[in-house]
């Protein structure tokens, strides 16, 4: 992929954290340099460059229409399902190129898995979607093996004790809140490296939405987790690292923790402190 | 002549009635504010004109014809008995004498007399009816007129005038089921006389035995043949529509860019505007001759006109509502589900089995639902192309014949319309109308509620 | 539990070997759905491309026939019939009528094949000189007259009605070979066949044969078939004439009735129909009659219109009415829609401003959705003009050979012509005439569709 020529002079927009590496001692496994987006003929993300610590969150945050969801389905190509969409510049996982040739977009997407902004179990029973992932990757071979996978994905999500007892009946009689941890659950399933998650609780109530929150912080310890979110708040109870986007641009991005108390940019203050949104 | 005259009359009366209603409204606008505005006055005055108008003439259009034939029965002299012919021609030369046609032949000084007779009777009934509905129409007119006050509702009184209407119009297609309904189950009742119920939804032979003379029953009327003819066309025109249709669908919305849809799309309905009698033919002289050639090729009987042609071409006839139905519904299948199953890093075609189809499952099945009830139904192509062999076999290389062949056959055949052998048509015209309005209902029920799911 | 055993990293490398193996066999998959899909497709295609292929390569040729360049001489000898008759002053119209259609009788036993036969001879003489060859063929009379359509017999016969003094004179005209001396002049008869298996006589073949190398025998466009009206006697000369008329009759009675109440009704029950279970019974009714088999509705003509009300059999009112009631849902389902379609803030904007519900349906929405209601009742014509299955119930299938004057006469109809020909024993020479019927059926479906797009492209352009 070549970087789009407009996006070099962008300084701004490259604001590679002071202390890279500081939190959970991670190196670095995802990087994005220069990507752009376009929608047909219109530009949608403008040289973006980041890189993504492992097994931590990172939130995305800036106001609706920023890009920041656009951007976050790059990192899986999900952009491609949408026509007219051109995606250009790099982005690399384990210092691989994502748009490689020898690389199937299907081997990806089972290594970078996406939780949506609204719940979208499939129409099938509980276990037939969580089995799903799996049993088209050809993960499973029997059913004990399946039966098993299907358990440890459910307890992973906190969703087995609700669930154990009706494993057979539709995913969509779930309430929101079950129908979302099912969708992480499957995610879980098909056993993947990074953990997309755009706005994954902006459908929930308050209360599904903590126990979406709790469930976050504990895959951070086994997955590279990077989530799309509207709410300011939620960015700075769930993750370690936040990026700040408006008008399809970069703006910012550090430590959570700097993010919030002490920003950079007049731009991230403004949006923090409620001025533009 | 006279009925423009009588329609100039009408438009007349309308145009001062309506001139009337708004000059007079625009006077009373100078004491208060109107409650309509005075179009609205005009439009209430030119109906109370010309409604009474019409209904006037409306009743003697209807009623025209019985006096008419009154004022001549008094005229014939006693020793001609109605109701014989010569009766009937001397109704006729009157009638001709009166419209000043003239007759071939000696005129009767009767006839003369009761010829001019009858010419000035309907004559002056004419002019007092016009007269009549004219003055009515004035009365109305002056009535209304004198009662027009800025109060008053007009607008309100001539909507309710187009609702009327309206509802009347909507009613039409109520009296239509009503219609169908009672005259098939009275005829069916009528057939029943000839025929047990028994023997004809449970007979295995097919043979109504026409005969010219007698009213009777003379053959065996058991449905059962037609039932299997029917069934087996339409299996076969759902085995050629439902996957070409389906697969169509799937690829014109999942696969096709949109200038590629934009483009076949069209061309694959064209399939579905051309009339069936079209593909009638086309399967008669060219679908069944290449089947039956095929047949011989590897050797294996196949008739031109058998239940293999007739279903085949029914088929293709089929596809384009397969395939608009079944696309209408995979795209109401949320893209959020699609999507889900994408970012699990299913492949496109497993995310259209596994998860697209069977969320669409139900919507489907409804679509396939209204085909059979379209494939029942159609009577053209099977008429030419089945063959019409009311014989039971499961042999599709046969020839079959259908509900709607049989109902054809009956009903353009030389038997007298209150035979069995007519009747029968009615009888299997019911059954064809509960079958298919079962599958309407329950395609109806389904597709609404697979589209209430994702709403 | 393999995943307790092995490492993280480790699982995620088995995973990432496994998908990968899995990867061809899927894209395979894929690639086979995908070709699934598109076979379908072209298939479809592929159905419409050889279904008008089939249907012009048949019957294009139909509208070229074969005809012979004669001169007719209108012997007196053979016309021997008085004067005609003039009105005479005091003779009632009965009387007058009655004495011409006596003269008319007589001008039609007139024995016009021989006039015929004398034609045929000339233009066989006129062949002979030009060919050079010199021989002169003996052709019988009933060879002669085998190879002229005889409706050419009414051609001459009217010439003499519309002016009886041409008696006597000689006319240079274009007549049309018969059904079977086409046939054979277009090559769909076999020359191998012995001669009792031919419809034609050896004489007449080598006379067709002969005039079509000297080119007196040759193609023309046959306007006939857009201005005659069907015929059993003389199946060259049969046209469409009253099959068209029977159908705008039709189109008429469906136009002024189908719409205006179908509409009406859309208008109810979009706009002003209160929520209630009379108005869900009209709703689910509609929905039902749009897909009861339109031969069932040929069978309410039959008992209600037919039986009960003894109308005509065989009127276009009579089929006008029943294709009423038939396309009357598809108008009404279409013309909702297009209701439904104008956005609910045009409704509320017209009622803001102080307008009446029917003022703001009349004066607002309706005029919005002109083109959409103009589009659903092309639509529904063009539907009903297909329409065949009922037609034949209420005794359309009767052979009709005038122009229907008024809708209360006996009529054929564009569809059921089509029935009536495909059924004609003549196949050799109907097979082809039939796809030309249906050639020119479909060009008006077409026209009907394409007037219903321009129109539509029209009226949004100006909305």
């Amino acid at each position: 992929m070549n970087a789009t020529p407009d996006t070099s002079p962008m300084g701004a927009n490259r604001i590679i954290p002071s202390a890279p590496a500081s939190s959970a001692g991670a190196e670095s496994r995802i990087s994005a340099r220069d990507v752009t987006v376009h929608y047909g003929e219109k530009q949608a993300i403008f040289g973006v460059s980041m890189e993504v610590p492992e097994k931590s969150v990172t939130a995305f945050i800036g106001p609706s229409g920023c890009g920041k969801s656009t951007f976050l389905r790059c990192f899986n190509r999900m952009n491609d399902t949408i026509e007219g969409c051109r995606v250009g510049g790099e982005i690399t996982i384990d210092g691989e190129d994502i748009h490689r040739p020898s690389l199937d977009v299907v081997e990806l997407r089972a290594r970078v898995g996406m939780v949506f902004q609204k719940p979208n179990p499939f129409p099938k029973s509980i276990y037939d979607n969580i089995a799903y992932g799996p049993r088209i990757h050809g993960l499973v071979k029997s059913k004990a093996e399946t039966d098993a996978l299907v358990e440890s994905s459910l307890k992973k999500a906190g969703l087995w004790k609700e669930v154990s007892d009706r494993l057979d009946q539709p995913g969509t009689g779930l309430s929101g809140g079950q129908q979302q941890r099912l969708c992480i659950a499957r995610t879980i399933a098909t056993g993947p490296e990074v953990i997309l998650m755009d706005e994954p609780c902006s459908a929930l109530d308050p209360i599904a939405t903590s126990i979406v929150e709790d469930l976050i912080h504990e895959l951070r310890e086994q997955y590279t987790i990077i989530i799309v979110t509207h709410s300011m708040q939620q960015a700075a109870r769930v993750s370690q690292k936040t990026a700040f986007f408006h008008l399809g641009k970069l703006i910012e991005y550090g430590e959570t923790e700097q993010i919030f108390v002490n920003p950079r940019e007049k731009q991230t203050e403004a949006y923090i402190t409620g001025r533009i949104g | 002549m006279t009925s423009v005259l009588i329609a100039a009359l009408a438009l007349i009366l309308m145009g001062v009635a309506y001139q009337q209603g708004v000059s007079r409204s625009r006077a009373l606008a100078g004491a208060s504010r109107l409650h309509s505005r005075p179009q609205y006055h005009g439009a209430f005055l030119a109906l109370w004109a010309t409604v009474p108008l019409l209904f006037v003439l409306l009743i003697w259009v209807v009623t025209s014809g019985m006096i008419q034939d009154w004022y001549i029965a008094s005229q014939i002299p006693a020793e001609i008995l109605p109701g014989t012919t010569e009766y009937a021609s001397a109704a006729a030369r009157l009638r001709n004498i009166a419209s000043g046609f003239g007759v071939a032949g000696e005129i009767a000084p009767w006839e003369a007399e009761a010829g001019e007779g009858l010419a000035r009777f309907m004559t002056i009934l004419r002019l007092s009816i016009v007269a009549l509905g004219a003055l009515l129409g004035v009365a109305g007119l002056l009535v209304m007129r004198a009662r027009l006050s800025p109060r008053l509702r007009a607008r309100n009184h001539v909507e309710t005038v187009i609702k009327t209407v309206l509802i009347f119009c909507s009613i039409v297609a109520i009296l239509t089921t009503i219609g169908i309904v009672v005259s098939l189950v009275t005829e069916t009742v009528r057939f029943f006389t000839y025929v047990s119920p028994v023997d004809f939804f449970f007979g295995t032979v097919w043979n109504p035995g026409y005969s010219t003379t007698s009213n009777e029953a003379s053959g065996s009327y058991g449905m059962l043949p037609l039932l299997a003819g029917t069934v087996m066309i339409s299996a076969i025109a759902m085995l050629v529509a439902l996957p070409v249709g389906l697969m169509s669908a799937i690829w014109l919305t999942q696969y096709a860019t949109p200038r590629l849809r934009n483009v076949i799309k069209p061309v694959i309905e064209v399939l579905a505007g051309i009339p069936t009698i079209v593909y009638g033919f086309f399967a008669l002289v060219t679908v069944g001759p290449a089947l039956s050639a095929f047949g011989d090729f590897i050797g294996f009987g196949i008739n031109a006109t058998s239940a293999l042609t007739a279903g085949i071409v029914m088929g293709i006839m089929i596809i384009p509502f397969i395939s608009s139905l079944s696309d209408d519904i995979i795209r109401q299948v949320p893209r959020a589900m699609r999507d889900g199953s994408l970012g699990l890093g299913a492949t496109k075609s497993e995310t259209i089995r596994m998860v697209i189809v069977p969320a669409a499952l139900p919507g489907i099945v409804g679509a396939i639902l209204l085909a059979v009830s379209r494939a029942i139904g159609e009577t053209m192509i099977v008429v030419l192309a089945a063959g019409n062999a009311p014989i039971l076999r499961f042999d599709p290389t046969e020839p079959v014949s259908t509900f709607t062949v049989t109902i054809v056959t009956a009903l353009t055949g030389d038997a007298d319309f209150a035979s069995p052998q007519s009747l029968v048509a009615f009888a299997l015209g019911l059954t064809l109308f509960v079958i298919t309005l079962m599958l309407n209902i329950g395609a109806l029920v389904i597709v609404r509620k697979y589209r209430e799911q994702y709403e | 539990m393999t995943e307790a055993l092995e490492t993280e990293a480790e699982a995620n490398t088995r995973r990432r070997a496994q998908v990968r193996k899995s990867l061809s066999r899927r894209n395979r998959a894929e690639k086979r759905f995908k070709m699934l899909g598109l076979g379908s497709v072209l298939a479809a295609m592929a159905f419409v491309a050889v279904l008008f292929g089939n249907i012009l390569t048949n019957g294009l040729p139909a509208f070229w026939q074969f005809n012979i360049d004669a001169e007719v001489y209108f012997d007196p000898e053979i016309i021997n019939v008085p004067e005609v008759p003039v009105q005479q002053a005091g003779q009632s119209d009965a009387d007058f009528r009655a004495e011409m259609l006596g003269w008319q009788r007589r001008l039609a036993m007139v024995n016009w094949n021989r006039i015929l036969v004398s034609s045929v001879e000339g233009a066989l003489a006129e062949a002979e000189t030009a060919d050079g060859a010199g021989t002169v063929t003996e052709i019988d009379t009933r060879s002669a007259q085998s190879i002229i359509d005889s409706g050419a017999r009414f051609v001459l016969r009217d010439m003499v009605l519309a002016d009886p003094t041409i008696i006597g004179e000689r006319r240079e005209m274009q007549l049309l070979l018969s059904a079977d001396g086409d046939n054979w002049a277009k090559g769909k008869l076999s020359r191998d066949l012995p001669d009792d298996r031919q419809q034609l006589s050896r004489a007449a073949r080598d006379a067709i044969d002969l005039l079509t190398e000297e080119g007196i025998v040759h193609r023309a466009f046959a306007w006939h078939i857009f201005t005659n009206v069907d015929s059993r006697s003389s199946p060259a000369s049969a046209g469409l004439a009253g099959a068209f008329v029977g159908s705008f009759y039709m189109m008429l009675v469906v136009i002024l009735l189908a719409v205006p109440i179908g509409v009406s009704s859309a208008i109810y029950l979009e706009e002003f129909a209160p929520k209630n279970p009379f108005t869900d019974l009209i709703e689910v009714n509609i929905n039902n009659l749009a897909a009861v088999p339109s031969i069932v509705f040929g069978l309410l003509g039959a008992a209600v219109f037919i039986n009960i009300f003894h109308l005509p059999l065989s009127a276009p009112l009579v089929g006008g009415l029943v294709l009423t009631l038939m396309t009357l849902p598809t108008i009404i389902i279409a013309t909702r829609s297009a209701l439904r379609a104008v956005p609910p803030s045009l409704r509320q904007a017209a009622l803001g401003i102080g307008a009446s519900k029917t003022q703001m349906v009349f004066h607002h929405v309706l005029p919005v959705t002109y083109p959409g209601i103009l589009t659903a009742s092309i639509l529904g014509v063009a539907q009903a003009l297909g329409e065949t299955a009922p037609l034949l119930l209420i005794g359309m299938n009767a052979f009709v050979a005038n122009v229907p004057a008024t809708p209360m006469d006996q009529s054929a109809a564009l569809p059921v012509q089509i029935y009536l020909w495909q059924g004609n024993e003549n196949r050799n020479f109907f097979e082809e005439r039939t796809f030309a019927a249906i050639i020119v059926l479909l060009a008006l479906m077409i026209l009907l569709n394409a007037l219903a797009i321009w129109l539509r492209g029209r009226l949004e352009r100006k909305a």
